[in-house]
């Protein structure tokens, strides 16, 4: 076996092999280095925290960067779809792991592959001529007629009803990040051991109470895994939340009116950016974004982590 | 003791009743909950059969765009490009991404693995506009201006990690005992692994590629700097080039009527493509190595 | 405790012309149906050697095979007279009056031990903190575990060691107050120490319900058991009170297995 590993063969193909992977080192450690270089233009000129605190966009006129507002409008558009997606997506890993017969299960195996699968321009194309005139007429001018009727002080948090912005954006979003809660929280019910499923029925529950009482605290790490995940999706979505958002950074945000977020002002301005300071400042802004991602990755790996130990010392 | 016909009788102190109400409505609450975490994509596909279908025709596929105004005229220059793009890009992560995987699955205790694993998983839930941004910083800037190449980078990057898991994934599903008969034989190892271990999982990793493609096909804004786009046919990577995800964002954004149409249709094929490859996918996995 | 009288000591449970088929297999009842009775307050070992059906017929005591979606059961489960198969009954309920202990020890890991013991029991609406405290002590009690645990009913069974787990498992099954206890092979998976507890355990709680076990190990049939059914690829062999069918076997197929020639 020793001399097996010493072949020269097997030395030239191992070293091959490294050099090769280390591309995927490099590739991580070059997208730190050369986003926080390509941004360092902007964040000397305004300092890492005035840079991410200012509030104030204007490439044109005043010439100085802010990243408030897409940082908040970040934050708002990726946890409130987490949070609208959440349950829907936990019912229908439940679903398909625990109550849909076999083929009605594949079913929606497939519907969540495809979910993933489809472009993210699909939705957005959508977005725009279908679900953001629908919402304008049928959801956001009701209710601000309504509003502006009986409740006056509701108008400034709706906002203008034009149809295209955080509402509109959110609920796209939403749709679109329910695989990966539900993906992760499938696999983590399907991994539950049997014989807990058994015991609490034998304790005379009905299937109801069998789930909350012997799946769901087992499978609740990888349940809140996969919403981290989610959120790590929603926070870098680009595409379809540039084509509905409304592109506009003005603070404060409304309900109805247009906002932005990190992904969608890069997408945005990047081919119109003519001056070095508002280039920078947009590769500044996809650094932060970098880190972002990061920690919401490392917080889903961290939690799928100890699920693992979990259930493994159960088995 | 119990009297007769106790199993039958809802009895008041185990509060059956009201235990099988609740049973009821939370039942009710994830047949609704799974309705609507579907609604959204079941309402997207809908809308672009129906009005891509409308749409779609021969000149689609074998005709450049028009002119904003203009009607007719088809996306082939996008189709033709997304081909490019996307196959270049493949060329380019394809090594990386096997040698990766390759590393994680038969090199076990190899010391680079838990860095490997951990930043291939950190670049797979990057944003894939991250990637467009480093293509730009690293090749658009450089040549002084965007290109199919870059594109074919920020495709690359994006690619790499996914085929670094995937292969891995599909790896350690090769029977151990397919290594230990060739080491028996004699072969080295990288033989072993040449011509025993890749061939066994061959079905596997022509999965994990297609399904690299696919995902790259539908992105879009790792483009929108590097390759840009493109309104005629151009086949020189080295210009800006057209690829269907690109075109449809340009279009739907659009005022004219006649790009509306065409953006539909794009989504329609772009889908179309994207099912293709993973119904694709699931017969290579479901075919027995 | 009720007095030794005629409706103490009867027929508790009954299993008239028992088939459970698993597609086109048949699980257990080859042979026209298993027909056994189990007595109140006695201890019935179910033996034979893996694959004869013995686990299959305990799951259809309490309806479990309902969880299975290929199983099905024909024939007949009498409890106290009454058929847990005919249509309308609720396996809520018999699962309730007929508890069930497992091989693996299933003690629900994210819940301290208190609230292991107390599952069942807030199911049935008991929220009444004196007397989930009293039944939880109470069935720690019976199952042998209070003086282990009582300074820590907070903290999570995980904590706990597997023979310790078993007995709160049994612990747990007991607090709902069963009539009849079913165990499946319920010291497979435990040390011999462990397994000495248990069966101590076993003895004294057929005071309290009626105990179906199954196992592998003939000496622990023989030490704990009053009667014993031996079965054999699908069919019910012999039944008869343990002694007697240790040492006088009807059949030559318990002879032979008792007697360690197969299995």
């Amino acid at each position: 076996m020793k001399r097996l590993y010493t072949h020269s063969g097997d030395r030239i193909f191992a070293w091959a092999l490294l050099l090769l992977a280390l591309g995927v080192v490099v590739l991580a450690l070059l997208m730190a280095y050369e986003l926080y270089q390509g941004g360092s233009l902007a964040l000397k000129r305004f300092g890492l925290l005035g840079f991410a605190l200012g509030r104030e966009w204007d490439p044109v006129i005043q010439k100085s960067f802010g990243a408030w507002p897409y940082i908040l409008g970040t934050v708002i558009v990726s946890l409130s779809a987490l949070l609208l997606s959440f349950f829907p997506a936990l019912a229908a890993a439940i679903f398909a792991a625990e109550y849909a017969p076999r083929w009605l299960a594949q079913v929606i195996n497939f519907l969540l592959d495809l979910m993933a699968a489809v472009p993210s321009v699909v939705y957005g194309l959508w977005g725009i001529f279908v679900l953001a005139p629908w919402i304008r007429d049928q959801v956001q001018l009701p209710l601000y007629m309504w509003a502006a009727e009986h409740a006056p002080w509701l108008v400034p948090i709706l906002g203008v009803p034009t149809g295209y912005g955080l509402m509109t954006a959110v609920l796209i979003l939403a749709s679109m990040i329910v695989p990966y809660t539900a993906a992760l929280a499938r696999d983590a019910i399907a991994l539950v051991p049997k014989e807990h499923r058994e015991a609490a029925y034998a304790l005379g529950a009905t299937r109801w109470e069998v789930m909350r009482m012997a799946i769901l605290p087992l499978a609740r790490g990888g349940i809140i895994a996969g919403a981290f995940l989610a959120l790590a999706r929603a926070v870098g979505e680009t595409m379809a939340v540039t084509m509905v958002i409304g592109n506009s950074h003005k603070l404060p945000y409304t309900l109805f009116g247009g906002a932005a977020t990190m992904p969608s002002v890069i997408a945005n301005e990047f081919t119109e950016a003519v001056e070095d300071l508002h280039l920078s400042a947009l590769i500044a802004v996809g650094f932060l974004l970098f880190w972002v991602s990061m920690a919401v990755n490392f917080a889903a790996a961290y939690v799928l982590r100890r699920q693992e130990r979990l259930v493994k010392g159960v088995l | 003791m119990l009297p007769a016909g106790n199993l039958r009788s809802l009895e008041k102190n185990l509060a059956l009743r009201a235990r099988y109400r609740k049973e009821r409505f939370m039942m009710a609450l994830v047949g609704l909950g799974t309705g609507l975490a579907f609604l959204i994509l079941l309402l997207v596909l809908a809308y672009a059969l129906s009005q891509g279908a409308g749409a779609l025709n021969l000149d689609f596929f074998l005709k450049d765009m028009r002119p904003p105004g203009e009607t007719g005229g088809g996306l082939r220059q996008a189709i033709v490009g997304t081909l490019i793009v996307d196959g270049l890009g493949l060329l380019i992560a394809l090594p990386f991404g096997l040698a990766a995987g390759i590393l994680l699955a038969e090199y076990p205790d190899h010391p680079v693995n838990p860095y490997l694993r951990l930043l291939s998983d950190t670049l797979n839930g990057m944003p894939a506009i991250l990637f467009g941004l480093l293509a730009f910083i690293l090749i658009v800037k450089p040549m002084g201006g965007f290109s199919g190449l870059s594109g074919a980078f920020a495709l690359g990057f994006l690619m790499i990690p996914i085929l670094a898991r995937s292969t891995e994934g599909v790896l350690a599903l090769v029977p151990k005992e397919i290594r230990e008969a060739g080491l028996a034989l004699g072969l080295p190892r990288w033989r072993v692994i040449l011509s025993l271990v890749l061939p066994t999982a061959r079905a596997g990793l022509i999965t994990g590629v297609l399904l690299a493609f696919a995902r790259a096909a539908g992105e879009a804004a790792p483009l929108l700097f590097t390759a840009f786009g493109s309104p005629l046919l151009e086949l020189n990577p080295l210009k800006p080039m057209d690829t269907l995800p690109l075109r449809l964002f340009a279009f739907a954004i659009s005022p004219y009527e006649d790009w509306h149409r065409q953006a539909w249709a794009a989504g329609l094929v772009l889908f179309g493509l994207i099912t293709l490859t993973s119904l694709l996918a699931r017969w290579a996995s479901r075919r027995r190595f | 405790m009720l007095p030794e009288t005629k409706e103490t000591v009867g027929t508790h449970m009954e299993s008239k012309g028992l088939v459970v088929r698993y597609g086109n297999r048949v699980g257990v009842g080859v042979g026209g149906g298993v027909n056994l009775p189990i007595y109140r307050h006695r201890i019935t070992a179910l033996i034979g050697p893996s694959g004869c059906g013995k686990t299959t017929f305990l799951r259809a005591l309490n309806r479990m095979h309902d969880l299975t979606p290929i199983a099905r059961v024909e024939g007949e489960v009498l409890l106290d007279g009454e058929n847990i198969y005919a249509p309308g009954v609720d396996p809520v309920l018999v699962r309730r009056r007929v508890g069930m202990v497992f091989q693996k020890p299933t003690a629900f890991p994210t819940m301290s031990i208190y609230d292991n013991v107390a599952a069942g029991l807030k199911l049935v609406g008991i929220r009444d903190k004196r007397r989930l405290d009293e039944a939880v002590e109470r069935a720690l009690r019976g199952a042998a575990l209070w003086d282990e645990v009582k300074d820590r009913l907070r903290t999570p069974a995980s904590g706990l060691s597997g023979g310790q787990q078993q007995r709160l498992t049994i612990a747990r099954a007991l607090a709902v107050e069963p009539e009849v206890l079913l165990m499946d092979e319920p010291t497979a998976s435990l040390d011999p120490i462990s397994t000495q507890a248990i069966e101590d355990l076993l003895l004294s709680l057929k005071e309290q319900v009626t105990i179906v076990i199954v196992t592998h190990n003939m000496q622990q049939a023989a030490r704990v058991s009053d009667y014993t059914a031996f079965f054999l690829n699908g069919e019910m062999v012999e039944f008869g009170a343990t002694e007697s069918l240790f040492t006088k076997p009807k059949d030559p197929r318990t002879e032979a297995y008792i007697t360690g020639r197969f299995g």
